[in-house]
């Protein structure tokens, strides 16, 4: 086969590529199939982090025979994610906690944020604090047959809750 | 936007001697929506619509679907895209400012990546356009964050402050001396992630190096930015003393190899894009070590750009086959070379 760019040389690389279901194969020399790649000088590497990732971790924590747990969210299983190196969404960093920790500490060798914070977090932060505090005052308040503290402060957490709700 | 030239082949700004870009981008998802490569359309579609509103006032949207194959790749050479946004185009968007220094892929690997990219050694003011961009988007939107980890994406490697910095590198005087593979085993040793720009290990074309963090997680986004200009600076050190080495040393066969490099460019009827680059490289340095003086320093970093496939076929307005883009590539650079060399 001759080579599809040149018309002259040998044809030694082929490729097949799948890009949203449509196949497009070519058949390059190896100097026409360089010179194709050279579109990529500066880009990202051709193997996949993602997939060499989970691999490592694959292996490492024999997660395959656990029992899998999917996130709520997404539906996505840790094994999805091994397999593609990518979560489903934010909410599965807390449905597959218990794997976070070893799987930060070997990628990023620490657990610890120290860098910016959102506003909007910093503020419901605090909001989610307070909601946290007057549950138990008021856990408390009934307990002890208080109940018209109880009830200020069902009024109090009801005004919160519905601060936090809007801010969603 | 496909056919002017980028902010970062200007050629100027600090260090621009050693320093060809430097590029900084923040990596940030929405707490309600699962991660790009899980999304329907019409959810990629309402991310886009949100962030397209948020910035109307000072950046354009671009849906990508709305670009071919060859308009793809020309932002990809311009460094506006990623292969994987351009990939997954039906669902991704560039949204980006007038000057097209800072903009943001959305839908990517995470919701949104916003980047600035600068020419010289320009980390602090890359830092300081990404994160105003943050804070503008973070006023109308909740990202996915968690206290103890940070701001949480689609891939681990990521997670934290979401922050990966990096500097291109024009380092000949190491190659030619020998020097750059023990100066970059040193430096994985500090954090760093050292990449050939085209090639493998210290075979890179036209000499170019990138350098980037490795870690996102754990340092405040000030740290990792101090660590990697220090380290930068560390590098151009030892860049200096082999640019003073040479010139001492063997003045003659390095005035023999730039005026060759500069001959073949000046000449060439087809090159293909190795080639180029190595003598770009060598004509790079004869500019900044004065051996060529009718010749500004911009003229290389545009070149750097304008010679790719992409940008030759955009500027011929139609496809090349590999051949015709060699007689293009050798066209251009002459044309270009002689117009700057004119001072035009």
């Amino acid at each position: 086969m001759v080579c599809e760019q040149c018309q002259q040389r040998k044809a030694t690389v082929h490729l097949t590529r799948i890009i949203n279901g449509e196949k497009t194969e070519s058949h390059l020399c190896e100097m026409c199939a360089a010179e194709s790649g050279d579109m990529g000088w500066m880009m990202e590497p051709t193997f996949s982090i993602h997939s060499l990732l989970g691999g490592l971790l694959d292996v490492e924590q024999g997660t395959l025979k656990r029992k899998e747990t999917r996130c709520s969210h997404c539906g996505q299983s840790y094994r999805d994610f091994t397999e593609r190196g990518l979560f489903g969404c934010s909410s599965c960093y807390e449905t597959f906690s218990s794997q976070i920790p070893p799987l930060l500490r070997r990628v990023q060798g620490t657990m610890e944020h120290r860098g910016k914070v959102p506003v909007r977090a910093e503020g419901m932060v605090k909001v989610k604090r307070q909601l946290e505090q007057l549950r138990r005052e008021l856990e408390e308040a009934v307990i002890n047959e208080e109940y018209e503290l109880a009830a200020k402060l069902r009024d109090h957490l009801k005004t919160l809750e519905k601060q936090v709700e809007g801010e969603k | 936007m496909l056919e002017t030239l980028s902010r970062w082949t200007l050629g100027e700004g600090p260090n621009a001697e050693y320093v060809v870009s430097s590029r900084v981008r923040l990596a940030r998802n929405l707490k309600d929506y699962s991660f790009p490569h899980l999304l329907n359309r019409e959810q990629a579609q309402e991310i886009i619509d949100e962030v397209q509103d948020i910035t109307a006032q000072s950046f354009s949207t671009y849906q990508l679907r709305e670009y071919d194959d060859l308009g793809l790749q020309v932002l990809i050479e311009k460094h506006l895209i990623s292969l994987l946004l351009a990939e997954q185009k039906h669902n991704s968007a560039l949204v980006i400012g007038d000057d097209d220094s800072a903009s943001i892929m959305v839908n990517e690997e995470d919701h949104f990546r916003l980047q600035s990219i600068m020419p010289g050694l320009e980390l602090r003011k890359g830092l300081y356009q990404v994160q105003h961009l943050d804070n503008l988007l973070e006023e109308h939107l909740e990202f996915a964050f968690s206290e103890q980890i940070g701001y949480l994406t689609a891939c681990p490697t990521n997670v934290g402050t979401g922050l990966r910095a990096s500097v291109m590198l024009h380092l000949p005087a190491l190659v030619m001396t020998g020097q750059i593979g023990p100066v970059l085993s040193t430096l994985s040793k500090f954090g760093v992630v050292v990449r050939g720009l085209y090639g493998e290990g210290t075979e890179a074309l036209g000499n170019l190096f990138q350098i980037s963090n490795q870690i996102t997680l754990g340092s405040e986004e000030e740290e990792i930015i101090s660590n990697l200009e220090l380290i930068t600076n560390k590098i151009i050190e030892q860049e200096k003393l082999a640019r003073k080495k040479l010139t001492h040393d063997a003045l003659l066969r390095l005035e023999d190899r730039v005026g060759r490099a500069l001959g073949t460019l000046t000449n060439a009827r087809i090159i293909n894009s190795a080639e180029a680059m190595k003598h770009l490289s060598d004509v790079r340095l004869g500019i900044d070590l004065g051996i060529i003086s009718d010749i500004p320093a911009k003229a290389f970093n545009e070149l750097l750009l304008l010679m790719q496939p992409a940008m030759l076929q955009a500027l011929e307005r139609k496809k090349l086959t590999a051949m015709e883009r060699d007689i293009k590539r050798a066209s251009v650079i002459r044309e270009h070379l002689s117009k700057r060399m004119e001072g035009r």
